[in-house]
């Protein structure tokens, strides 16, 4: 029997959370690819989740031009998203990002691996607000 | 005979509920038996149904058994106290169930087998027990293939999915997939749909009527709408519904039956009611 497609319980029920959320919130699998993102994310990034689809989530990310206070382009390894997947702890960080709409936001992001089991890392979570 | 051949011992939800209302589709909670063309036994869940399934493998003197759990809630573990396989020191038993975060399966199982419920301890079972949580990948058990997923439910559950070289089976007798949405959505982000997708047999939680469900959204079960929903999103070929609520007499079933016939497109298969005594043969 070959293992069938299916995400991850977790990750269906962070799924399930976030759409019930009012705070900006994305969701990210183990293999740090975007699998959704909600209605008030969308406000901020400036398109829907439709639009986009799932993709890696440094491409996505870094289609906002991230920076950091002096205007510097921040770098990928430094992105809460990026240190919750690879060293697999919370992080927080601000940023301006420039959305699709061509609007620059000050956003502040948090970020968190989800473990399923304490050796079963599923995923992350990222939650950001306007600063 | 089949490559597989299932019993329902038990498919009666939350509570045993013996009396005359339930003769026809019974009062046992959850158990059903897989019995493959080699012999091999392999037992879902440990409701009330397993202790009657136990004097009968005493009788085919079956020593050998593999007893699977989709989750510890009480109607689902109940009868494993009283199943004569495990007061027998020549049997072997391997009890599969779902990890859990912070307990092993054997402690909590354990707790079931000590004061103030129950007088002996687990330890003390003359029977040979071995506790093992269900693998992440699929895996066998003497020619027959498995796999489990977690699923909405209250606290670890699983789900199973049984494949013989020519069929296939998916056991989610408690399953709440309606809380994360069935409808419209693809089938990767349905809670337990790998497990179901294009089964032969679908045995599912369908333990309320839509309007019961409203007051209880969040328990963990479905209703008989869910049910079919769920039927229709993952292409099972049957639908067998399961987990009966236990104030539920068989003429309420017969009418959730009916109504679950009702809803179904008239090209879909026809759900049926999980009754004890019940057999299927898988080819």
């Amino acid at each position: 029997m070959g293992r069938r497609r299916q995400k991850h319980l977790v990750l269906i029920l962070a799924r399930e959370f976030a759409s019930n959320l009012a705070t900006p919130t994305l969701i990210a699998d183990a293999d740090g690819t975007l699998v959704f993102y909600n209605e008030a994310a969308e406000e901020v990034v400036g398109h829907t989740f439709a639009e986009s689809g799932e993709m890696p989530l440094d491409e996505w990310s870094s289609s906002f031009a991230p920076r950091d206070k002096h205007g510097q382009p921040a770098s990928p390894n430094e992105r809460p998203t990026r240190i919750a997947l690879d060293e697999r702890r919370a992080a927080h960080e601000r940023f301006r990002i420039t959305s699709r709409d061509g609007v620059d936001r000050d956003v502040a992001v948090t970020a968190f691996p989800l473990f399923a089991h304490a050796d079963e890392f599923v995923g992350i979570v990222a939650i950001f607000w306007r600063e | 005979m089949a490559a597989a051949r299932l019993t329902i011992w038990g498919c009666r939800g939350s509570v045993p509920t013996p009396g005359p209302d339930t003769v026809a589709f019974g009062g046992n909670t959850s158990c059903v038996e897989v019995t493959l063309q080699n012999g091999a036994v392999l037992v879902l869940d440990a409701g009330t149904g397993i202790i009657d399934l136990g004097l009968d493998l005493v009788d085919r003197g079956v020593r050998r058994l593999h007893l699977l759990l989709t989750h510890l809630h009480l109607d689902h573990l109940e009868g494993l106290r009283f199943f004569a396989p495990l007061w027998d020191e020549h049997v072997t038993l391997d009890i599969w169930g779902p990890p859990s975060p912070m307990l092993g399966l054997q402690e909590r199982i354990a707790r079931s087998f000590s004061p103030p419920l129950f007088p002996i301890e687990l330890r003390d079972v003359p029977a040979r027990l071995t506790f093992r949580d269900v693998p992440r990948e699929p895996w066998s058990i003497d020619g027959v293939s498995l796999a489990a997923d977690l699923v909405v439910h209250p606290g670890p559950t699983v789900g199973f999915r049984l494949e013989t070289a020519g069929s296939s089976f998916a056991y989610l007798p408690d399953h709440e997939p309606a809380l994360v949405g069935v409808v419209e959505r693809s089938s990767d982000w349905i809670s337990g749909a790998a497990l179901a997708e294009d089964v032969d047999v679908l045995f599912h939680d369908a333990q309320y009527f839509e309007d019961e469900y409203e007051t209880r959204v969040g328990w963990g079960h479905s209703s008989v709408s869910d049910a079919v929903a769920f039927r229709r999103a993952v292409g099972a070929r049957r639908l067998l519904l399961f987990h009966h609520e236990p104030q539920h007499s068989d003429d309420s079933l017969e009418r959730l039956e009916a109504h679950a016939q009702s809803i179904a497109a008239p090209d879909e298969p026809k759900a049926e009611l999980a009754r004890e005594g019940m057999v299927i043969e898988l080819p």
